[in-house]
């Protein structure tokens, strides 16, 4: 739920200095976010230990996308260590910071103006018992990863803030009568949202939209088929326009919705994404826009006929 | 073919590294390589421009256009007529 964001404000921590076990004035000090899905990951990979974690205030926000802001960042952090007196609970002079906190955590200024010295800890809160050992992390700890399991955490997140336009827009369909068109509207939602991150790493090419062309042209095949030879008692224009229409309007929600989903991605950089919204929005938005008028006159036509 | 990320804003000075590793500690896409007398630019197409590198080192031996590769983000901003791209809930959850 917390990852839906449903009362996100419920799942905010209390920015501050919390201990697990029985700290001493030595014992380690890890940074988190008051993100109760980033506090809970680091709360469980220190089970056992006696240390403090020292949580900022990150609007409830997760470690990177707080680093990326500055909010999970060196000015909060230098804050934080003053206002809970960090200098007097330990003797040491020692954070660890996760490493994906480094995109808004400057070391050196933090040593320079805390006399704290920041080190990165790995990616994955996990990997901290095994890290903690030699305080070296190896190269699989600092790299970030988008595993299926990831991704597919991911799926309710995307579903949740596309949900209400595709049930309206299925609706509609299915009271002017056209159940095919409502399961087309509902498929194309499904390609983006859910099978398109399910098999993103296996669809090729690079850019996320033609990735999401592609994909979703292998979901209109069928409906475009069954506009083809299944509507039998219609013209021939109809039947091809009903098939054109599934082509351009299936591949351009799953595209955008596949465009969209480089957002939550954790590799496309700032520079593609913007790259590929220049090259494939306008077409896109062309296909979707032709695909829609395409509809609109064909289901309007059959109204007609029927007065 | 269809690939956007092939080239990005990152920049790198070799002449400037004086070889403290942070780059490659904080790079979460192995893009820095810690071998050699100065840090190496291993993998420069796997940037995603997050500027921890740049952040992070010491010497400005480092440069990049960071920020958040967020296509929604992005074209909200462009709607809206912003500069500044912010990611998801900024306004609505602070």
């Amino acid at each position: 739920m917390a990852r839906l964001g449903v009362k996100r404000e419920r799942h905010l921590i209390e920015p501050g200095l919390y201990t697990m076990g029985k700290p001493t004035k030595e014992s380690p000090v890890f940074v988190s976010a008051n993100y109760t899905l980033s506090f809970d990951a680091l709360r469980s990979a220190l089970h056992g230990n006696d240390c403090y974690i020292l949580v900022l205030d990150t609007k409830g926000i997760n470690v990177w996308c707080a680093a990326g802001k500055k909010t999970f960042g060196t000015n909060e952090l230098v804050y934080r260590i003053e206002v809970v007196g960090l200098n007097d609970v330990v003797n040491h002079r020692t954070l660890i910071v996760p490493q994906l906190g480094a995109t808004g955590v400057d070391a050196r200024e933090v040593r320079a103006r805390s006399g704290f010295k920041v080190e990165f800890g790995p990616v994955r809160a996990a990997d901290l018992p095994e890290y903690l050992k030699t305080h070296q992390a190896t190269r699989e700890m600092r790299r970030v990863r988008f595993t299926l399991s990831d991704r597919i955490v991911l799926i309710p997140v995307e579903m949740k803030n596309f949900l209400i336009p595709v049930l309206i827009a299925s609706v509609i369909l299915a009271l002017v009568g056209n159940y095919t068109a409502a399961a087309a509207a509902m498929a194309a939602a499904f390609t983006g949202l859910v099978l398109f991150p399910i098999f993103l790493q296996w669809i090729p090419t690079t850019d996320f939209s033609i990735k999401g062309f592609l994909i979703g042209g292998v979901t209109a095949i069928p409906f475009a088929q069954n506009a083809f030879y299944g509507m039998t008692n219609e013209t021939m224009w109809v039947r091809y326009g009903w098939a054109l229409a599934y082509m351009l309007v299936i591949p351009s929600i799953s595209a955008f919705l596949a465009l969209n989903f480089t957002g939550s991605s954790t590799f496309t950089s700032v520079t593609g994404v913007k790259r590929e919204i220049f090259l494939y929005m306008p077409k896109i938005a062309w296909m979707f826009g032709i695909g829609i008028i395409l509809i609109i006159v064909l289901i309007a036509m059959k109204l007609l006929e029927g007065i | 073919m269809f690939n956007s990320y092939l080239s990005n804003t990152l920049e790198y000075y070799p002449e400037l590294c004086i070889n403290c590793g942070m780059c490659s500690t904080v790079c979460p896409h192995g893009v820095f390589g810690p071998d050699g007398k100065v840090a190496q630019l291993v993998n420069p197409k796997a940037c995603m421009e997050c500027g921890a590198c740049q952040l992070n080192c010491p010497t400005k031996a480092i440069k990049v256009e960071s920020g958040v590769g967020c296509a929604s983000a992005m074209m909200l901003a462009a709607v809206k007529g912003q500069k500044e791209v912010t990611c998801g809930c900024d306004g609505s959850c602070s």
